[in-house]
């Protein structure tokens, strides 16, 4: 036989046991060309669109699934971000009907989330950008399928104070308006965000991009956990070592799969992004993975130390495995939605400031964090700023998902459904940054910036 | 017309028919077995065979449908896929 056994039985283990499986598939769609004077036949095109290359998506996966024997779990569509094609509409109540647009055209191709409707304020905001910025709210609140994003900051340009202070304002509505403030979930903060992301929900089919681009996420925390355990004793070099080579071997299959994928679909491949992406399921935790190298909870003094090597080595790995790399590829560690890391927050081995420390060596940042609702709005844009500015300085992507949960205090249990997961609500600290936000303006772009 | 082949892995307690009863299965949907390999890899008893499905009268979904109820009536996981995913995991 071309394989021996024991490789052919790792490629089943790994599906069958350990939960590797093609986290997403995004097609990113460009809507540029849809735009029309007439704003219901600019709507009505951009459904057409979003629902013929969704079904067409769908198709194609579930093929292709069986093919490979490896389930995709999600397959979801990222559009141009939507602010550059509203300028000419910019009217509050238009926005709310492109969103309910695109949240049934989503329904009708049966596409779980679509990413896009948001808008690049890293050095500025146009008038249209803000209206969209006030009105996101209502959008999340009145749509199901819809999930938004701003990039208010890159290493080459600063920090947008102004849109952050205006982020932490659109937080508390939105929480407000939505049940456990879970709204929130499909908004994500960004600074340096890259344009072909596959991930919601701060995916967004950039405007480098060409009209259809297929970009895949893989997964894989079970797969390396388990690795983990065989390899109790080794030092870090031979467990590096070892998680890199496994890395290899999902990202080949990630590869292997977008690429095929696109084919069939007669588009172009983007790119496959290598995070190792937790879910809610027991086994499938980055959390856990941290565990298994020795480290009793994650959060403990060494938690830092261990993520960097993880994050390090998924890298190497990916990287030989694939020529495409690209989107966020960090490793994940979202409270709400990996079991290990909800359970640490619990336990009171993690804390929002050891988390924000993880988050300066992998990706992606403070991400599905539930605090206090009657947290003030300059707490939380001056709680968000601070982990972008991890960003910023070290020319890399750092994003935040805050949720804050009305009527909840620190401690209190809150569950946002499905995969979004649960978590104890976590404390923030309670003295003011009010005076310094309120001071705005732009955070010039730091001396690293300066490259060429 | 160039092969199609796909590996269908077994993986359970070994008892008696497994080969007989899958190969059964394959024979009626004319699969040929090219390779068959089998062993106990840390308590479980694997099997793997690679087969080539040019000639099947079904499509692939209905060969693995087929063969993972199959697996499920004998207490047994089967796996089946495109030999492709093994070429890109495990050679470079």
């Amino acid at each position: 036989m071309s394989f021996s056994l024991e490789e052919i039985y790792e490629t089943a283990r790994m599906v069958l046991f350990e939960k590797l499986d093609i986290r997403t598939t995004t097609l990113g769609i460009n809507i540029k060309d849809c735009i029309h004077s007439n704003f219901s036949i600019f709507k009505d095109r951009v459904y057409r669109r979003l629902v013929k290359n969704g079904k067409k998506l769908i198709k194609h996966a579930k093929q292709i699934e069986v093919k490979y024997g490896i389930p995709i779990v999600n397959k979801r569509i990222s559009i141009t971000p939507i602010s550059m094609v509203m300028e000419t509409h910019a009217i509050p109540r238009r926005f709310i009907e492109m969103a309910e647009t695109i949240d049934s055209a989503a329904e009708e191709a049966e596409i779980d989330y679509i990413g896009g409707f948001g808008a690049l304020v890293h050095k500025g905001m146009t008038k249209t950008e803000r209206i969209l910025i006030e009105i996101l709210p209502d959008v999340l609140s009145s749509t199901k399928r819809v999930c938004s994003f701003l990039n208010v900051g890159s290493t080459n340009t600063g920090m947008n104070i102004d849109a952050v202070n205006l982020v932490g304002k659109m937080l508390l509505e939105t929480a407000k308006k939505t049940p456990c403030g879970c709204g929130c979930c499909k908004f994500v903060v960004f600074v340096n965000a890259p344009e072909d992301n596959p991930f919601m929900a701060g995916a967004f089919h950039g405007p480098g991009e060409p009209d259809l681009s297929l970009n895949i996420g893989i997964s894989g925390p079970g797969v390396v956990r388990s690795v983990v355990e065989k390899n109790r004793d080794c030092n870090l070099t031979e467990l590096s070592e070892i998680i890199k080579r496994t890395v290899f071997k999902i990202t080949r299959a990630g590869e292997l799969i977008g690429r095929e994928l696109a084919k069939k679909m007669g588009i172009s491949f983007g790119i496959v992004d290598i995070s190792l992406a937790s879910t809610t399921a027991p086994g499938d935790s980055v959390a856990k993975v941290i565990e298994a190298f020795g480290i009793e909870k994650i959060g403990a003094h060494g938690s830092t130390l261990a993520i960097a090597l993880l994050m390090d080595a998924a890298k190497k790995g990916g990287a030989m495995a694939s020529s495409s790399v690209g989107g966020l590829s960090g490793t994940f560690i979202p409270v709400s939605e990996d079991l290990g890391m909800a359970e640490a927050v619990g336990k009171g081995a993690l804390n929002i400031e050891k988390l924000e420390a993880l988050t300066a060596v992998c990706s992606v940042g403070l991400d599905m964090v539930a605090i206090p609702g009657d947290t003030p709005a300059e707490t939380i844009s001056a709680l968000i700023a601070d982990e972008l500015a991890i960003g910023i300085i070290n020319n890399k992507t750092t994003a935040a998902r805050i949720i804050p949960v009305p009527g909840k205090k620190a401690g209190d249990k809150v569950a946002f459904g499905g995969l979004l997961g649960k978590m104890p609500v976590m404390p923030v600290n309670k003295f003011s940054s009010s005076n310094f936000m309120k001071r705005g303006g732009r955070l010039p772009s730091p001396i690293t910036g300066l490259r060429n | 017309m160039a092969k199609k082949l796909l590996f269908i892995t077994v993986i359970g307690k070994d008892r008696k028919g497994i080969v007989a009863r899958i190969s059964n299965l394959l024979f009626k949907k004319n699969i040929n077995i090219e390779d068959i390999s089998q062993k106990i890899i840390r308590k479980y008893f694997v099997m793997a065979m690679l087969v080539d499905i040019k000639e099947a009268n079904c499509d692939m979904e209905k060969i693995s449908k087929d063969l993972q109820a199959l697996g499920k009536e004998m207490g047994l996981i089967v796996q089946v896929q495109h030999e492709n995913i093994f070429k890109m995991m495990h050679r470079i």
